[in-house]
């Protein structure tokens, strides 16, 4: 696997905030991977137990328990929309398939196992998230790192639009 | 509160009380180390550095603080845990996983004042004798992870952080480690087991209590951010004074997080049990929605019982016994519980008559399955039963008879599983059914009592309708 080799001062860097345990560096390497590589691959898993002293079923069990990490690729812009109850109720599944038509998403194929949808151009891709904590000023989404509140459906091509 | 200004739209209402919320919001605030600093910032981290360990912990034991993370447990007895002969190392952590639903104060704290959690985590980690310490932060939250970061090198820059803080010979760290998206996190054997780099299955109590089996085996505190929060006024107060604030038993400040069908929706920080959910709701929040009615209200986070508009509920006030209704229930750690419910985080939904409450029920249920951690057989079959009955209610597939299985299969989990998840999933479900029951059961068909609900069923009516073979 090639790894950069800022990336990899990122990843010693990550390892040496675990004095006493570097097994508790497998989070912190994941998002390091995913961050760079858009996902963790197999050969990331590896490296990254490896990197640990550790079995690669150990990083892959992590992986494949967290919904933070994916094993394919998204899209280019990563939203994600908040599906639980305040959020809902102020219309996020209405924003959910507002963006979805927009985008030329088909999340028709979306189950609990493969949850994320990409446009196909693959510019954009989309999946549901769980409470992402701002209950007052839904519905609420992440566009990859960057948070918006109050994305009420109608608003739903602007968003896309400030990601092109 | 003087002449701090707020920002246009984000004024406090004048039944606030901003203590830890002070700096949210405001005119020319800011995340760095030097605005902090020239409003007194870290001064109480020097004064408690230079007091005893334990007579931090008696300040905090003496202020009455409750966990504000959810258990309202009291934090300076958490404290107390640590066993008086342990030899290894203690760590603190910051549980910063905030992800019960209706809940968003955390995020502010971390995104507008991170050097008032340094603070207070500086003055916690002192008192239980811990020189390492991890702000576990939400995978969803990458921002606060950026402003920790530099906020954490600040501090270290300024030698709030590091060897001999201040001279005072005590030493600490702090490190900032990002979650990946799991509710699980958030309970605290499972956020150490996440940390040490696993799945987050909880450990089970006993042993595995973290002040004295917890990251690394060892002593372990896990505090909210808000409860370390409240640690620095605590020094700068004194325990006796901030004891003051709020009602007996119930003290200080805490910050009510209203979602939902009102008005102003939003973060209201107030001293606790000095208000009731009547006068959040109408007088802060500006009440319900023209021509709506309250149907329902969910107190404290999503796992919380919900509580019916009508419901008439009896506790205790002195030494007789009052008959209030919702809206006369003063929004504490105790009176909440005494009503069935509980303050929990501080998450207030309110639903107004516009709501179906099978639709209600149906998300919650949605989410608990998907957060179950998958370690308890009660609670990870329960709880996507209990979604998959409620999904199928809202489809409209539904008898009447789904009501009181949903009932069954949440009393099957409460109290069979490792962690307080089990009955965080199985409350919401046992609280509707209860109180919603007939409007839960309007919402099925008796007709489909008879219909088949899976491919199999189907398969198996028709063979048994089909005539035997001779």
């Amino acid at each position: 696997m090639d790894i950069p080799a800022d990336l990899e001062t990122k990843i010693n860097e990550a390892i040496s905030h675990y004095p006493v345990s570097k097994r508790s560096a497998v989070l912190p390497v994941l998002h390091l991977l995913q961050h760079h590589f858009g996902f963790v691959s197999e050969e990331g898993v590896t490296y990254a137990a490896e990197k640990l002293g550790l079995e690669p079923i150990n990083v892959l069990e992590v992986v494949t328990f967290y919904p933070g990490f994916r094993q394919c690729a998204p899209g280019k812009y990563h939203i994600r929309v908040c599906r639980t109850l305040s959020c809902a109720m102020s219309g996020s599944y209405e924003l959910m398939d507002k963006l979805c038509s927009e985008a030329g998403i088909d999340r028709s194929t979306v189950t609990h196992h493969d949850p994320i949808a990409v446009s196909k151009d693959g510019k954009y891709s989309i999946e549901f998230a769980e409470c992402l904590a701002s209950c007052g000023f839904g519905p609420v989404c992440l566009v990859n790192d960057e948070f918006h509140e109050k994305v009420e459906p109608e608003k739903a091509k602007g968003l896309l639009n400030q990601y092109s | 509160m003087g002449d701090i200004k707020y920002l246009q739209g984000k004024q406090p209402h004048a039944r606030e009380k901003r203590l830890i919320f002070r700096n949210i919001d405001r005119e020319g605030w800011d995340t760095s180390i030097e605005r902090y600093v020239k409003e007194g910032g870290y001064d109480q981290a020097k004064k408690a550095l230079k007091m005893e360990p334990k007579a931090v912990t008696d300040e905090v034991k003496g202020s009455g603080l409750r966990g504000r993370g959810g258990a309202g447990f009291p934090t300076g007895v958490k404290w107390g845990f640590i066993p008086p002969k342990n030899t290894k190392p203690v760590y603190l952590i910051c549980n910063a996983d905030e992800s019960e639903p209706g809940t968003f104060k955390d995020r502010y704290i971390l995104h507008q004042d991170p050097h008032q959690l340094i603070e207070g985590m500086i003055i916690s980690s002192f008192a239980v004798g811990a020189h390492l310490a991890y702000i576990y932060v939400r995978e969803e939250f990458p921002e606060a992870a950026q402003i920790l970061e530099k906020a954490i090198a600040e501090a270290h820059e300024k030698g709030f952080l590091g060897k001999d803080i201040q001279g005072s010979g005590f030493d600490l760290e702090i490190y900032v480690h990002r979650g990946a998206g799991a509710y699980i996190c958030g309970e605290e054997t499972g956020l150490i087991e996440s940390l040490e780099g696993k799945r987050p299955y909880p450990r089970i109590k006993p042993p595995y209590f973290p002040a004295a089996l917890g990251l690394y085996m060892s002593p372990t505190i896990v505090n909210n951010v808000e409860t370390l929060c409240h640690v620095k006024h605590i020094i700068e107060m004194g325990g006796e004074e901030y004891a003051k604030l709020g009602t007996p038993r119930n003290t200080g400040t805490r910050i009510l997080c209203v979602s939902g069908d009102v008005q102003k929706p939003g973060y209201y920080e107030v001293e606790v049990g000095k208000l009731t959910f009547g006068e959040l709701l109408n007088d802060v929040c500006g009440g319900l929605l023209p021509g709506r009615k309250l149907k329902a209200v969910i107190p404290g986070g999503s796992s919380a019982k919900v509580l019916k508009a009508d419901e008439r509920f009896k506790i205790k006030k002195g030494d007789e016994e009052v008959e209030i209704g919702v809206e006369d229930i003063p929004m504490d750690f105790d009176t909440l519980m005494a009503c069935g419910s509980m303050a929990g985080s501080g998450g207030v939904i309110i639903m107004d008559d516009s709501r179906s409450m099978s639709w209600v029920l149906n998300n919650i249920n949605n989410f608990y399955a998907h957060e179950s951690c998958g370690q308890c057989t009660p609670c990870r079959e329960g709880s996507l039963w209990m979604k998959k009955i409620t999904d199928r209610i809202e489809a409209g597939g539904g008898m009447p008879s789904d009501v009181d299985t949903l009932a069954s299969v949440a009393k099957n989990i409460d109290g069979r599983t490792i962690c307080a998840f089990g009955e965080a999933s199985s409350w919401p479900t046992s609280s509707f059914v209860a109180k919603f029951r007939d409007e839960l059961i309007g919402a099925t068909d008796e007709a489909n009592a008879s219909k088949p609900s899976n491919k199999e069923q189907a398969a198996q009516q028709r063979y048994l309708a089909e005539e035997p073979v001779a």
